[in-house]
């Protein structure tokens, strides 16, 4: 397999896009990586995307944002994981570039979630999980996580307050990132006073749904010195995968998704969680930014909330986390949401962010992106090109 | 109205109609084609009993639309007493009530009407034990 | 005269079993909203039992059944019939028994129909079950009577329409924990109570239910069931009758000679209102729970429209046993959460988002 980087970038705020559809928002980053890139046509287009049909109405997004973007006769096919849609279209692009079947690929991961009401989007999310079993017996994406957490708390004998350490980071770095949606501080006590959504789990433990696109050109390493952007190495892009159903897994707790993809990364980018700079982590709920670090091998079970208070997951700690704001300060369109986080990672790495937020030194990094309840799980590890 | 789904789950729904792996003794629920553990395609039906313990346990304030009329509800993570872990809301327990470890059992109940034309859909919940 | 009803096998209740669901609503909620509690200290009933918001006819039935079940300890696939007597079924079209019978793992092979004659359903359920087992048409018949009885705000039967009933397993004398000696059915075309098709909640006549309804039917079957057996009620440890409130069973109690002693089990309207078909044959799980064997009992529903169906049991030794394997009637009455007028209204639908 030869050595793959990304050599364009493009994002749209994320935001209640009541002005743009599906299509104006995934050509719009499309284009926009492309021009940074500096190619005016790509060899496949990949489309992360969740929820287009039950919330748009609309399927074959492949060949929608193909003709769009002004892509005639291009090949273009929709990716989807669920939350991790994104990632996974990604991955999908490694592998035909890593291949050598295609040499340049666009990736755009794309979703709009405010086309209906709250409550229809709630259902349609519940769509990642298991139909017949779960959803069926009125569990919400929500309340699968606060199953997680209400377990956790009574496992590891945390007080809930103390996962308010992911958040009131996450929306510290948030204001430093104009395409996020949320730019404001929060406390320790607004956590505190947050109402409950499915209890333990209150509104500012969650992610909020957004519309929003986000995309990166990918191509051959090899080839670099063809474009006009700023390449960075794609040293892992890895898929683990565990149960659908929650219930069917033996330790809830213990996300084996999470560990199958970062054991298959780690190895392939030859790290160590040690060696990771920052970490774009899939902090849809604050539970699941505590498992993900458990299970990716920076802390000891039951320890990640110590842990990050004692590394330091600030932009000069440790191990920075989500710092574009990650998906709860940033928002969350499902399906767009793996790219953002690349997106992220990469102009990170390229030294292309608000100074407040950019990471001195940093050499490596890693995005991870959880689809359902950790039932697939892409990780993603970028290195700068020197 | 997704008819043929309330039918053909109907057992499932109802009795817990699970499968038993005739090569290893593997139970699960839902039913696999597949056994999880040692991949054997051969099972019988399997019943499981109804009794269990809950692993863990929330309540939905914000619930998807089929379950907005009944919102706020408790569901919940049970742990059987066969060894398998299913999910199911609890029922005719406060939620303030529910706790880790406590001991309930499966009673059939509404689980949502498909608007005022469509079917009632009927299935397993679990409420604290009551029966002798 | 016309002769008492008997089969031509003897049969007899095999298994019982009591629902009730777990909320109750006091009547004083109902008299504060609606008549600023100037009638608190005439109450019909104390409270009632209200479903869950997830409960109906159908999922009564099935627990009431499962109770029953356990009582009888029979290979539950020999029942051969599933009647479900009830004003308050689910569905309009489409039978409840069928759901019940699925539920409890006894079809295909098997009759079924819903049945309904305002609060006699369930005895009628129960006629048909020992008719079907007397006859020889199969073993075992599991008659269940089951209401989630609904008042119009405001109406005097908003303090007493309630929800609960009993299941009964009838099958051959020789497995039964009470023989029927008899039974008598008394009907004539009385518009005492109705409800029209498409309506939400029944009219009543006021005092019209009372002497020429509730007495006149409950009279005629009790007095022609006597007569039939040759009984004084003094025969009788026990005796259950239709229970509309507290007041219409210790009367006709006692109009009809029996003591205060006698109905003292299986009076229940003061606790849980006015289960409707579940009513009498929910006071009859009552007085099996406290029964001993050789207790000759007696059970007369009343239905409006109207009717009434009295029955004679003997009970046996195998009362013993059974009684011990299912919760009691007072089990159910024992467990119960308060509820508020505004949680009954959104739960009974009153009120919708």
């Amino acid at each position: 397999m030869r050595k793959v980087a990304i050599i364009g970038l493009g994002q749209t705020p994320v935001r209640e896009h009541w002005e743009s559809n599906l299509r104006d928002l995934g050509v719009t980053a499309l284009r926009d990586a492309m021009d940074d890139a500096g190619v005016d046509t790509v060899d496949g287009v990949c489309v992360g995307n969740m929820l287009s049909g039950a919330l748009s109405e609309q399927e074959h997004l492949g060949s929608l944002i193909v003709d769009y973007a002004g892509l005639d006769g291009v090949e273009g096919m929709k990716i989807e994981a669920a939350c991790g849609s994104g990632a996974a279209a990604i991955r999908m692009a490694v592998k035909a570039v890593g291949s050598g079947l295609m040499d340049t690929v666009g990736v755009v991961g794309v979703e709009k979630l405010t086309e209906y009401s709250g409550k229809f989007s709630t259902a349609a999310l519940a769509t990642a999980a298991d139909a017949d079993y779960e959803t069926t017996m009125g569990l919400s994406f929500v309340g699968i996580n606060a199953l997680l957490m209400r377990r956790y708390l009574y496992e590891y004998k945390y007080d809930k307050n103390d996962f308010s350490i992911f958040p009131i980071n996450a929306h510290k770095n948030s204001i430093h990132n104009p395409n996020a949606m949320f730019r404001y501080e929060i406390s320790e006590a607004q956590y505190a006073k947050s109402k409950h959504i499915a209890e333990p789990i209150n509104l500012l433990d969650s992610s909020p749904i957004a519309d929003g696109a986000a995309a990166v050109i990918v191509c051959a390493q090899e080839n670099i010195s063809q474009f006009k952007g700023k390449p960075i190495s794609i040293l892992a892009c890895e898929v683990g995968t565990d149960t659908l159903a929650l219930d069917n897994r033996e330790d809830p707790l213990w996300l084996k998704g999470v560990e199958r993809s970062v054991k298959k990364a780690y190895y392939l980018a030859d790290v160590k969680p040690k060696d990771i700079d920052f970490f774009e982590v899939h902090d849809a709920f604050s539970i699941i930014t505590a498992l993900s670090l458990e299970a990716s091998g920076f802390a000891e079970r039951g320890e990640a909330i110590k842990f990050a208070d004692k590394i330091g997951i600030g932009i000069k700690g440790g191990l920075p986390l989500t710092t574009g704001g990650g998906l709860k300060g940033r928002g969350h369109p499902v399906g767009a949401t793996g790219v953002y986080q690349v997106v992220e990672a990469a102009k990170q790495l390229r030294g292309e962010v608000a100074k407040e937020v950019q990471i001195e030194n940093n050499n490596i990094a890693m995005a991870q992106n959880i689809g359902g309840s950790g039932a697939t799980v892409i990780t993603t590890i970028l290195k700068r090109i020197v | 109205m997704d008819i043929p789904r309330y039918w053909r789950l109907k057992d499932q729904r109802y009795r817990l109609q699970g499968k038993k792996c005739l090569d290893c003794g593997n139970l699960s629920f839902p039913p696999r084609l597949v056994c999880p553990k040692c991949k054997s395609r051969n099972y019988e039906k399997y019943f499981f009993i109804g009794k269990g313990t809950v692993y863990s346990h929330t309540t939905i304030y914000q619930a998807p639309d089929r379950f907005d009329h009944i919102a706020p509800y408790s569901v919940g993570l049970i742990d059987l007493e066969e060894g398998v872990r299913i999910t199911a809301q609890f029922t005719d327990v406060p939620a303030e009530e529910l706790k880790i470890g406590m001991k309930v059992e499966m009673v059939i109940r509404q689980i949502y009407e498909d608007g005022p034309k469509g079917p009632i859909l009927y299935g397993y919940k679990f409420r604290p034990v009551i029966s002798v | 005269m016309s002769a008492v009803m008997k089969p031509l096998r003897n049969i007899g209740i095999i298994g019982y079993g009591a629902y009730i669901p777990v909320y109750r609503l006091p009547a004083t909620e109902i008299s504060e909203l609606w008549r600023d509690g100037q009638d608190n200290l005439f109450l019909p009933v104390k409270q009632k039992s209200v479903p869950g918001k997830d409960e109906d006819t159908i999922t009564m039935s099935i627990e009431a059944a499962q109770n029953a079940l356990k009582r009888a300890q029979i290979d539950a696939t020999k029942i051969r019939a599933i009647w479900i007597g009830s004003e308050s079924h689910p569905y309009a079209v489409k039978p409840s028994g069928t759901v019940v019978a699925q539920v409890l793992g006894i079809v295909p092979d098997i009759l079924s129909a819903d049945m309904e004659f305002a609060c006699k359903a369930g005895t009628e359920a129960m006629q048909a079950a020992s008719a079907f087992v007397g006859s020889g048409m199969g073993d075992y018949a599991l008659a269940i009577g089951m209401d989630t009885a609904q008042g119009r705000p405001g109406d005097a039967l908003e303090y007493t329409a309630a929800a609960g009933g009993a299941a009964y397993i009838i099958g051959p004398a020789e497995e039964s924990l009470a023989i029927l000696e008899g039974s008598y059915s008394f009907v004539t075309d009385t518009p005492d109570f109705f409800r029209r098709a498409y309506q939400h909640y029944p009219e009543h006549g006021n005092r019209f239910t009372g002497d020429p309804a509730y007495f006149k039917h409950i009279t005629g079957s009790v007095t022609k069931l006597l007569e039939g057996l040759n009984l004084e009620p003094s025969d009788f440890a026990a005796a259950v009758f239709h229970q509309p409130n507290s007041k219409f069973p210790q009367k006709i109690a006692k109009q009809l000679g029996f003591t205060s002693e006698q109905i003292k089990h299986g009076l229940l309207a003061p606790y849980i209102g006015n289960t409707y078909a579940g009513a009498s044959p929910l006071g009859l799980t009552d007085v099996l729970d406290y029964s001993k064997p050789g207790d000759r009992v007696l059970i007369a529903s009343f239905g409006s429209g109207a009717g009434s169906d009295a029955f004679s049991f003997i009970v046996t030794d195998k009362i013993k046993d059974a009684v011990k394997r299912a919760p009691l009637t007072q089990d159910y009455i024992g467990r119960s959460i308060k509820i508020d007028y505004s949680r009954y209204a959104r739960w009974r639908k009153k009120i919708n988002r």
